[in-house]
């Protein structure tokens, strides 16, 4: 299975702002009722773009200068909550290759990695620049260089780190690792066997 | 004294539990530098299994241990119909589902008619298969539950359960471990969930971003399994990706007899191997934090996360005193969403619904402390509350001790077994902006069905008391605790 090897993800952004994003924000759960996990991308922060009657509400996501963004900016401790991989596969779906933001929790991170999803952290100050020129000109171009760790956006370049082995994964194309724990298999078998409780 | 010669015990330089079950179940290092990390026990759920049955079908992969592989349906199922077909069609087709993946795939399940099923992190304590010095994963992120047997359990995504169903390992990097000391003794009518609410509090909700934390300390020596899960249950909402207590003979006695737990001689050498697997004496932890139990008034939370929560006797936060730009901000955001006002104490807050449930505080001493105290008291007027045992065996354990006629009678509706309101993916939700009174372990905006429902979290006890008055109370008052 050779997979593509993510090296940086080049395209327009978007800041959805605020701290603490949770999974239940990004899917709500009531769209979690489904097998497959197409179509998940229309529901993206469903609850916070959209009134009961199904009309916008005033949310980024919703404005036409920022239709076609493929890089997602947001605040502190992002991903926080479930470990419903519904979350990524939404922002994925939904048109994103690349998250920033100043961290993630834990379990979402690990589950964007194995997407092929980098996500990159920056600080504050610096996601406010990319914001701001993002704001400024929608149609400025961003450059997500996961090799380099850094985000380059008109003229501009801050620093912006995707954790190591992440980034090891991404930028060799081992971000899937199915390949790699299917050669372990029988390694697997003799852990196992020291471990009486896996007796079948 | 005797002791069982594993390999860890062969090192001379004290470890921590989960350093010994990281290295008892570590494979190999992967070409990233993570490690291939053997999963013992693999627990799964409706919810989000199926797309990871479909890649495995994809792949043309067979499951490679099925029989350390068991699943239960607790997401979706309604609480108040038993006979399928469900009247959501597509409940009724995750379950379908389920049972196909399990059928095909020769994995054991916990449907309704084994009379065992429930909440994934309640069967797998009940039937034995949760034990010491393992490692357990689930597509959930309060697999972290299991901790509470001195097991390493990691939530996972849908992704890494196809790993797990493939290959019976999981890719991940060693966590750090925050050992949490909670000294001294809890005051009457403060709980598991209250310790949990208030570590998560001090610590912050991405605290534990890279940990596995440790809880010790008189308060969990002391504690009863169903009270070390409910605490372990929470640790992710702290960031934590697991959390344990060590094993010990409370975790032994609740084990002993169980289904799934060794018996005969095997009974005697496992429990010889669980306790090689407590932390070694004078290990070291990547940070210690020390709490006092005396600190520990009953908690509740008023904002949108489970970190926003004051004691019973204090007031909302006001957003004007505090200047910390962050804080400013994250309060301004919860309190218009929760419509609670700045500076007000929460005390006496008017209540909507009153649930009590979920894998946090939905087993048989949760039910038990709740009737005790509900008995000939009415929910107050107005109120919708609802108690929903967390498995099958749970709800006969409190039908047979007459829990469930109490609760009915003091006017609880006193349903059948699932997650339910705790996550409303099935028809049990709040509507509108209702404000509910909750035992679960999320109050994030929406987490209970409405997009504007709101969710102030407590311990099972405070639920009642809230239930009976009709707005947020002391629970220590109302039922004269002490
Ligand atoms: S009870 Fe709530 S937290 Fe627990 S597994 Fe069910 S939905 Fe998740």
């Amino acid at each position: 299975m050779a997979l593509a090897k993510i090296t940086s993800i080049t395209g327009r952004a978007v800041c959805v702002p605020g701290n603490d994003i949770d999974t239940d924000r990004i899917i709500p759960a009531r769209f979690m009722k489904c097998v497959t996990f197409d179509g998940l991308g229309e529901f993206l922060f469903h609850d916070v773009r959209k009134h009961a009657d199904g009309s916008d509400k005033p949310h980024p996501l919703n404005e036409a200068r920022f239709k076609g963004a493929t890089i997602l900016l947001s605040g502190a401790n992002f991903g926080c909550g479930s470990s419903r991989e519904h979350a990524p596969q939404a922002i994925q779906k939904y048109g994103f290759k690349a998250v920033v933001a100043e961290n993630f929790a834990e379990i979402f991170f690990g589950n964007c990695t194995t997407l092929g999803i980098p996500c990159f952290e920056a600080s504050r100050e610096d996601i406010a620049k990319i914001a701001a020129a993002v704001e400024k000109d929608p149609k400025v171009e961003v450059v997500a260089d996961v090799a380099n760790q850094e985000i380059r956006f008109g003229g501009e370049s801050v620093k912006a780190v995707v954790r190591a082995s992440s980034r090891d994964a991404l930028i060799n194309g081992r971000w899937d690792a199915i390949g790699e724990l299917l050669d372990g298999v029988g390694a697997m078998k003799s852990t196992a066997a020291k471990l009486p409780y896996l007796a079948a | 004294m005797t002791r069982f010669c594993y390999a860890h015990s062969l090192s001379l330089m004290p470890k921590s539990l989960f350093e010994k079950v990281w290295d008892a179940h570590a494979v190999r290092t992967l070409a990233n530098g993570q490690t291939q990390l053997l999963i013992g026990t693999h627990l799964i759920h409706e919810v989000t299994s199926p797309q990871a049955f479909g890649m495995l079908r994809d792949l043309k992969l067979k499951v490679a241990m099925p029989h350390r592989t068991f699943a239960t349906v607790d997401h979706i199922i309604p609480t108040d119909q038993l006979v399928e077909p469900y009247k959501d069609p597509l409940a009724q087709a995750m379950m379908d589902e389920l049972r196909r993946s399990c059928a095909e795939f020769g994995i054991t399940f916990f449907d309704r008619a084994t009379g065992k099923q429930g909440i994934v992190h309640i069967v797998g304590p009940e039937q034995g298969i949760t034990q010491p010095g393992t490692t357990i994963a689930c597509g959930d992120s309060h697999t972290s539950t299991h901790g509470a047997f001195g097991a390493i359990a990691f939530g996972i995504g849908t992704t890494q359960i196809r790993d797990v169903l493939a290959t019976q390992t999981i890719a991940l990097g060693k966590l750090k471990v925050r050992r949490i000391n909670v000294t001294g003794k809890l005051r009457p009518g403060v709980y598991a969930k209250d310790v949990i609410l208030h570590i998560i509090r001090v610590l912050g909700v991405n605290g534990g971003t890279g940990f596995a934390y440790e809880y010790g300390g008189e308060v969990f020596d002391r504690m009863t399994m169903e009270e070390r899960m409910t605490v372990c249950n929470m640790s992710i909402e702290g960031g934590a990706r697991a959390g344990y207590v060590n094993p010990d003979e409370t975790t032994f006695a609740y084990l002993k007899g169980r289904p799934y737990s060794p018996t005969g001689a095997a009974w005697d050498a496992a429990v010889a191997r669980w306790k090689s697997f407590a932390s070694d004496p004078g290990c070291r932890f990547d940070d210690v934090v020390n709490i006092a139990a005396a600190d520990i008034a009953p908690t509740v939370t008023w904002g949108i996360n489970p970190g926003q929560g004051i004691a019973i006797t204090e007031s909302i936060p006001d957003p004007a005193k505090t200047t910390a730009v962050d804080e400013k901000a994250s309060i301004e955001e919860a309190l218009a969403y929760m419509k609670l006002k700045p500076g007000a104490p929460i005390k006496g807050t008017k209540i909507d619904v009153a649930f009590i449930g979920s894998c946090t505080n939905g087993r048989l001493s949760d039910f038990q402390e709740v009737a005790r105290f509900v008995k000939g008291r009415k929910v107050a007027k107005g109120v919708k509350a609802i108690a929903v045992p967390g498995s099958q065996i749970v709800a006969l354990q409190c039908e047979k001790l007459g829990l469930d006629k109490i609760l009915a009678e003091a006017g609880f509706e006193w349903r059948a077994a699932g997650c339910s309101m705790c996550l409303a993916m099935n028809p049990d939700k709040l509507i509108g902006d209702q404000l509910c009174a909750s035992s679960s372990n999320r109050n994030f905006k929406g987490r209970q069905g409405s997009p504007t429902g709101r969710t102030l979290l407590m311990s099972p006890l405070m639920v009642a008391a809230a239930a009976v008055t009709g707005s947020v109370a002391d629970a220590r008052e109302v039922f004269a605790v002490n």
